[in-house]
């Protein structure tokens, strides 16, 4: 437990000290945004139709932004082995990573998808909505990104192979975040889809750290 | 010197021994027929020309890769049955550091030792043991980027220090290191071996590491390198 609270700080306070990482996220998720109803023009009924989809795709390419870091300087400057041989099971070590992670890129992502949805013209129920989504659906941003980091460890070009391996699997979150804001405009309220996603966000929970530590240990080899 | 404590002695039987080991890296037979037998207070010293294998002995050894033959048992027990509690016995210091720029030393080895699960309260002391062991105290408090690459090595050392573990693999421990580092490095090893550790080290320098034993690894370089069906 110490050492799975100390790795989450520590990689936490790497974060925060190279503002970069969650300030390039977090500014290409405004920048992105911003560009759609400058390009669709200011029909509101078109904005509202599109405002929750933009904001997750959005939100999942810029969280793909900030994979490729996840274990790269780990795996450069030796620090992977040293995790390999800690008292840490590997598996609670990728844990710990993925919470640290969430933390510095995909909450900051939740908490200003309100602002940017105010651009689209949604109402304060889809607000709620799409926030909750996202606070529900990032957590399996990172833990499945954390396979395909994993997986492509070493590799010539990390980031473009990362992104056609992580992209397909982002689907079912997308599929359900989006979907929920537009059930909840259709009057069927957002309930199931967010029940889902919260389902996929659990079932990564063990299933992706247990991926990502089997490919971390391919890795070591 | 703390490091090394009295761990090792705590366990006299227990040697790490090798039999006929052999090593594979990719398709390449590195070294084959390999045996030793390191007891409580010894020191293995790894020569070799590059390419030898030191390195790969090394993380054999720590258990991050397996043999592709032969058996490697602490005591009676093959390491692979208990690579946890094998884990828990070993400090590694590889080639790189593993030392982050955003860090100071301090909070690195505060990092290090959580690690190992070492909590808040048995902190203060060994950091401070650990830092005054490679003379890094005045940097203590630096960003590691600012850090001299004799100074992250020594980091790294200092590691050694933090938590005691009976057996330390050192990968060129000596490079970039100046000559009083040097000597301070010879006594934590003999520290360690004096408490009862274990210590195995690959190098190049005409380092004197007392009643070591020296394993000359071209020696068991196989005659075909891309020997096939070991």
């Amino acid at each position: 437990m110490v050492a799975f609270i100390g790795l989450f700080r520590r990689d936490l306070r790497l974060a925060l000290r190279h503002g970069s990482d969650t300030g390039i996220v977090l500014g290409f998720f405004v920048l992105a945004i911003v560009l759609f109803p400058l390009g669709v023009g200011p029909e509101p009924a078109i904005l509202q139709r599109i405002g929750a989809g933009v904001v997750w795709v959005a939100a999942l390419l810029a969280a793909l932004l900030s994979l490729d870091r996840l274990f790269q300087t780990d795996h450069q400057d030796g620090g992977l082995e040293i995790l390999a041989l800690s008292s840490l099971p590997l598996e609670l070590a990728v844990l710990a990573k993925c919470a640290a992670h969430w933390v510095a890129t995909g909450l900051p992502l939740a908490l200003t998808s309100p602002f940017l949805a105010l651009l689209f013209d949604l109402d304060s129920g889809a607000i709620a909505v799409l926030t909750l989504s996202l606070l529900l659906g990032t957590p399996a941003l990172s833990l499945i990104g954390s396979v395909a980091a994993a997986l492509t460890l070493g590799a010539r070009r990390q980031g473009a192979l990362l992104s056609l391996i992580v992209l397909p699997l982002y689907i079912p979150p997308l599929v359900f975040g989006a979907g929920a804001v537009e059930a909840n405009a259709a009057g069927a309220g957002g309930r199931a889809h967010l029940l889902i996603l919260a389902a996929l966000s659990l079932a990564a929970l063990p299933l992706c750290p247990w991926a990502s530590a089997a490919a971390l240990r391919q890795a070591l080899e | 010197m703390t490091a090394g404590g009295t761990i090792g002695a705590t366990e006299p039987g227990a040697d790490l021994a090798a039999v006929d080991l052999a090593c594979r890296r990719g398709e390449r037979l590195v070294f084959a027929g390999l045996s030793f037998r390191l007891a409580a207070g010894g020191a293995l010293v790894l020569r070799g020309a590059n390419g030898s294998g030191k390195t790969s002995l090394l993380r054999l050894l720590a258990g991050l890769i397996a043999p592709a033959a032969g058996r490697l048992t602490w005591g009676e027990t093959p390491i692979d049955d208990d690579l946890a509690g094998h884990r828990a016995r070993l400090h590694y210091v590889g080639h790189q550091d593993g030392v982050k720029p955003g860090l100071t030393p301090r909070e690195t080895l505060v990092f290090w030792a959580a690690l190992r699960g070492c909590g808040i309260r048995c902190r203060a002391s060994m950091l401070d043991a650990a830092l005054a062991a490679f003379a890094l105290e005045p940097v203590a408090d630096w960003p590691c980027r600012w850090l001299s690459a004799g100074q992250r090595r020594r980091l790294a050392l200092a590691r050694l220090s933090v938590m005691p573990a009976p057996l330390w693999l050192l990968d060129e421990p000596f490079t970039a290191l100046d000559h009083d580092n040097q000597d301070r490095l010879e006594r934590a090893i003999a520290g360690h071996r004096a408490a009862g550790g274990r210590v195995v080290l690959a190098t190049h320098l005409p380092i004197e590491i007392g009643t070591a034993v020296g394993i000359e690894l071209d020696a068991f370089a196989p005659r075909h390198s891309t020997a096939a069906g070991v």
